[in-house]
């Protein structure tokens, strides 16, 4: 059984002289999906960019696993997954060859995979376009279809919703529901409340 | 790494409808590490034939800068032939100038440069990769073109293998001293002539060497020694520089 498992111990983060992250602390664990709201600054993208060890806290630690993430970098970005709000796409090339490129690099993705995942998102009709030729709500699922196909127990996801129409938005509710069912978690910055379809929703607000 | 991985994570538990089934995380079948580096270098090869532009607008600078001294200095073939050397190599090293620009700022807008630093993979062999892509766009080419400039500047035939050698293998060494100059100025806006004062001076071992092998291989003379010289370079910089840049992407994406 898996037994991942994530710990943020009193994280501090600064910013300049800004006192972004004032000791925050939570944990996840198997099953879970964890909310972090708060007003524009409250530093949502700054907690998750700590989180997955693109920016280093002033105090603190992530554990993975009871590991100090620092001890082992390669290991815990193998477990997870960040999408930021910008969707990582790159504008020249088409949706398909965007995936293949930016999920085959960290596991190999097999044609049917590839393919299941363009279908689940609604995607199929145009993933032979140029990214540059999308929509923004559009490249939001190409992005969610990237998520689909990364089958890592971590899923880090920066206002996931935005950009999308509501089915989108049910959408971005499903995922989050099989990969805890599956017994992944999820750590989600969000402006809007995620969709209700999501269950044992635990929330961290952020002051501004 | 428990979970993922162990031979046991295939097994569905059917105990529990609807709750937790073992499962197998991507963890267990991670891309090897050429395969990723290879699908780096193929995404950067293939973006670059989508925006051509791009690609050839060293090149012609190159071809530019090459003919405005027959026109600018005297048409006299023996004045041009001395001159061939520094021509060729001052416009060889601004043309990499010009094209280094390009290798990482795209994918640093755009969240690349973010996912393949969070890939799980090795960071520096990514940018390794890009590296290589970026020479085969732009020093491959350059070397293939050097004849062509030297032709026009009044060298003879005799000397175009060694000077296609010495722009090609003096062009490795530039293209990984750049890399490290273009990662250290990603965070920079409008960073062109910052990146032009950090990378010009590191690449002047490869200028002297490289318009010294170029001098050797119009006159006649042995060219090997400067050839190994660069080549020496060149290793290092293969050793080296992939190692600075990925540190020094990594600050970037601070």
């Amino acid at each position: 059984m898996p037994d991942e498992r994530l710990d943020v111990e009193s994280l501090h983060l600064w910013r300049g002289d800004r006192h972004v992250l004032r000791g925050v602390c939570f944990s996840l664990a198997s099953g879970e999906c964890l909310q972090v709201t708060g007003p524009n600054g409250s530093g949502k993208t700054s907690l998750l960019r700590t989180v997955c060890g693109l920016m280093y806290p002033e105090a603190g630690r992530v554990l993975w696993e009871g590991r100090d993430v620092r001890s082992d970098l390669r290991t815990f970005h193998c477990a997870l997954v960040y999408l930021g709000h910008e969707p990582p796409l790159k504008a020249d090339l088409s949706a398909r060859e965007n995936l293949r490129y930016w999920i085959g690099v960290r596991h190999r993705v097999g044609a049917a995979a590839l393919e299941d995942a363009l279908e689940r998102v609604g995607a199929s009709p145009w993933c032979e376009r140029l990214v540059r030729t999308l929509s923004a709500g559009q490249r939001r699922r190409v992005a969610l279809a990237g998520l689909a196909l990364s089958m890592v127990p971590l899923w880090l996801l920066d206002e996931p919703t935005t950009n999308l129409d509501t089915e989108g938005q049910q959408l971005v509710g499903s995922l989050i529901g099989e990969q805890l069912a599956r017994g992944g978690m999820v750590l989600a910055a969000v402006h809007h409340e995620l969709p209700a379809t999501v269950r044992d929703l635990r929330r961290l607000e952020l002051a501004a | 790494m428990s979970g993922y991985g162990s031979p046991a994570a295939g097994v569905v538990a059917q105990a529990a409808p609807l709750a937790r089934q073992a499962t197998v995380w991507a963890g267990s079948h991670q891309a090897p590490l050429l395969d990723a580096a290879r699908l780096a270098l193929a995404r950067d090869l293939q973006l670059a034939f989508r925006k051509r532009g791009q690609l050839v607008q060293p090149l012609a600078f190159f071809a530019m800068v090459t003919m405005l001294f027959p026109l600018a200095i005297s048409p006299e073939l023996a004045r041009l032939r001395e001159i061939a050397p520094g021509v060729l190599w001052a416009g060889a090293l601004l043309a990499s100038l010009l094209a280094l620009e390009f290798l990482f700022r795209d994918d640093a807008y755009d969240g690349t440069l973010e996912q393949y630093a969070l890939s799980g993979q090795s960071l520096t062999w990514l940018i390794f990769a890009k590296t290589a892509a970026h020479w085969l766009l732009t020093g491959l080419p350059l070397a293939l073109m050097a004849p062509l400039a030297a032709l026009s500047l009044g060298v003879s035939d005799a000397a175009v293998p060694g000077i296609v050698a010495s722009v090609a293998v003096g062009s490795v060494a530039l293209s990984l001293i750049g890399s490290i100059g273009a990662a250290l100025t990603l965070g920079i806006k409008r960073s062109g002539a910052l990146l032009s004062l950090l990378t010009l001076p590191l690449s002047l071992p490869v200028l002297i060497f490289g318009a010294r092998a170029t001098q050797l291989a119009i006159s006649g003379g042995p060219l090997l020694a400067p050839l190994e010289l660069l080549a020496a370079l060149a290793v290092l910089g293969v050793t080296l520089a992939p190692l600075a840049a990925a540190a020094a992407v990594r600050i970037s994406l601070e």
